[in-house]
């Protein structure tokens, strides 16, 4: 088994479902240009060399384009995967998102569905307002998308397969700051880890349990996944013990895994990069409120970007995004209860 | 003037153009009666449109509509029941009652759900236009819009790839001269909304007149064997009007009379039948038994659609995703 990063473990599920199957092809801005970077964060890089730029198709900077593109052929047969990146520019083509993709298999009474997959990787990296934003929680409100958020190597590569292979659009969130491609991003973690070369899927709406413990169950994807389990272990040696859950995919989501938790510690704790106002923390904490008030003995917190677009400084962006820190803070206080 | 096709090919276009015509005119009162459910964005008016594009396309060749698309649908060969009873909302509809009268449409005629924002379907079309060149097959998309689609940034977008690409698609402007109830005039300072843009992407392009069924076909089939040997997109601009407002209750009080008579004296099913008399196609007593046929089948059509059973309301939570069936 080879030891990956998430970015060549993408590349690698890309390449086995285009070999795979034909109907599978990848678009976007610079996806692979000789000389140039493979998308944003190199995932694409090289794969033209073995499919040609036919199946490998650079585009125009025309979001609505891409998004169509991967609308029309997604109804007439073909799997498109788009590179978006940056997910910011989801924006650009949201009509094509909520009102095409995500509708026209509702619209047609199911005569006709969308296999479509977008890539957009997200995070905070000194970039500024444009090129940061955590976006999953935007579409986890539309009914008839499917939102994944992988933070392994092993998620990236199986999860991406099964995007590829639902016959229904899926949005992939990818974190700048988890790739480890050979694009190298100040702070970013290192989160190499074994990767069957053999075709396996992860299934949508498991969730995974990142570390056990008894006292506190935190909810965090993405980067946040991994800063909740530092803080757990900062948590231990203060004799507070954290049950780590990363959601993997937030629509479907699994709401049981985290249930089963609950019931154990009686407190919840959800972390995302994502800002608080209506983000998805405000969904799980609305569903344990709502089904399993009594199985929770504190109030639920949600430790989450503050209501700001994002800042460039440095010591501005580390305090408006979550860090270890203050999620080490409101779970201790939580633990009081 | 266009050449007079064979009896049995001129025949076919004005029996397609005519049951469009009853077919929207039978809404439109179905609807002032109060029995039609939704509102109605109606193409009577546009049949030589739909007819002289759509006659020659293959099954296998797709159609991109607009929130206009019965003309559009009925051509491409979507059935007249299942259109009719998606208008009433009922199961048997070609949507199931999901969709609408904005929404209708059949993949397995090639008939691709219609789509109600404005542009919406140009992009989409470039997609479909896309998988028809990957797969190597020589079928083409022929996509549909209108003249406000034109100031949509979906238009600029698809429009480039399509020439870039060289797909097989071909573009038609159905200008019938008011976006909603805004003259094209007010918005667009060039003549030609889709045709004069067609150089700013190296698409060649044609203005026909969108009222003459011979003529809009002659440039259709040119368009559609350019798609087919792979070298490129057409934008054909078809200048038309419609007899109708927008949408329900629009009186039209924004068009000028002088204008609407112009235009209404150059209706597209009238002169067309005009023309199969005068030059000996086909006799009175003749078309009168094919408009006779056309109109008994819509009124049995409306008869079945309005006692066809409803949708169950927990049908509502079906096909958020798709569940597999109909591939």
């Amino acid at each position: 088994m080879a030891e990956l990063s998430i970015a060549d473990a993408l590349k690698q599920a890309i390449r086995e479902e285009m070999r795979r199957d034909e109907a599978v092809f990848c678009l976007g801005e610079d996806v692979d240009i000789e000389g140039g970077m493979g998308g944003a964060f190199t995932v694409t890089k090289g794969l033209a060399e073995e499919f040609g730029n036919e199946r490998i198709l650079n585009t125009p900077i025309a979001e609505i384009l891409i998004g169509g593109v991967c609308v029309g052929a997604g109804i007439t047969g073909m799997r498109p995967v788009a590179d978006l990146q940056y997910g910011d520019f989801l924006f650009c083509m949201m009509d094509q998102l909520v009102n095409q993709a995500a509708k026209m298999c509702y619209m047609s009474g199911g005569t006709v569905h969308v296999p479509m997959v977008l890539r957009a990787p997200c995070g905070a990296t000194n970039r500024g307002a444009q090129h940061a934003q955590s976006l999953e929680s935007y579409f986890t409100h539309i009914p008839g998308l499917k939102v994944i958020c992988p933070s392994t190597p092993y998620d990236a590569k199986g999860m991406l397969k099964q995007a590829i292979r639902d016959d229904n659009p899926v949005l992939v969130f990818e974190h700048k700051l988890l790739y480890g491609g050979s694009r190298k991003e100040k702070d970013a973690m290192k989160v190499a880890g074994e990767v069957p070369e053999t075709d396996y899927t992860v299934e949508f709406g498991k969730a995974a349990v990142r570390r056990e413990g008894t006292d506190v169950t935190i909810v965090a994807n993405l980067l946040m996944s991994y800063r909740a389990q530092e803080a757990a272990v900062e948590l231990e040696k203060e004799g507070i013990s954290c049950e780590v859950i990363d959601p993997r995919s937030l629509v479907p989501f699994d709401y049981e895994t985290v249930e089963q938790s609950v019931k154990k510690t009686g407190k919840l704790c959800i972390v995302h990069e994502d800002t608080y106002n209506n983000g998805w923390g405000a969904q799980v904490a609305s569903h344990f409120a709502e089904h399993n008030i009594f199985d929770l003995d504190a109030p639920i917190k949600v430790v989450a970007a503050y209501d700001t677009p994002t800042p460039f400084a440095a010591p501005m962006e580390n305090y408006v995004i979550p860090s270890t820190k203050r999620i080490i803070e409101t779970v201790r206080e939580l633990a009081k209860f | 003037m266009v050449k007079m096709p064979k009896k049995e090919r001129a025949l076919g276009m004005y029996k397609d153009m005519y049951l469009i015509r009853q077919y929207e005119e039978a809404i439109y009162y179905l609807f002032l009666e109060g029995i039609m459910p939704g509102t109605i964005h109606q193409s009577h008016g546009q049949e030589a449109c739909a007819v002289g594009m759509i006659y020659d396309l293959r099954k296998e060749d797709y159609i991109l509509t607009t929130h206009r698309p019965a003309g559009h649908d009925l051509a491409k060969g979507v059935s007249l029941r299942s259109m009719m009873c998606e208008m009433f909302g009922k199961a048997e509809g070609c949507c199931k009652g999901k969709g609408g009268a904005m929404h209708t449409g059949d993949i397995s005629v090639g008939a691709i759900t219609a789509n109600a924002i404005v542009g919406g379907n140009l992009p989409i079309a470039a997609g479909v236009a896309l998988r028809c060149k990957m797969l190597k097959t020589d079928n083409v998309a022929v996509c549909f819009f209108g003249d406000g689609a034109s100031n949509e940034g979906a238009f600029h977008e698809a429009l480039n790839a399509a020439a870039v690409w060289k797909l097989p698609v071909v573009y038609v402007c159905e200008n019938n001269l008011y976006s909603a109830t805004t003259s094209i005039k007010m918005t667009t300072a060039v003549e030609n909304v889709a045709a004069d843009r067609g150089s700013a992407y190296g698409i060649p392009s044609e203005v026909v007149d969108g009222n003459d069924v011979l003529a809009v076909n002659e440039a259709a089939k040119k368009a559609i064997k350019r798609a087919r040997d792979g070298k490129g997109p057409t934008i054909l601009e078809l200048k038309t009007y419609r007899i109708g407002g927008h949408s329900r209750n629009d009186a039209c009080g924004y068009r000028p009379k002088e204008e609407e008579a112009e235009w209404f004296s150059r209706d597209p099913v009238t002169t067309f039948r005009n023309r199969l008399l005068a030059e000996g196609v086909a006799s009175e007593e003749e078309l009168q038994e094919v408009e006779g046929a056309i109109l008994a089948e819509i009124d049995e059509e409306i008869e079945y659609a309005k006692n066809a059973p409803e949708p169950q309301p927990e049908d509502a939570l079906t096909d958020v995703y798709w569940e597999g069936g109909i591939a």
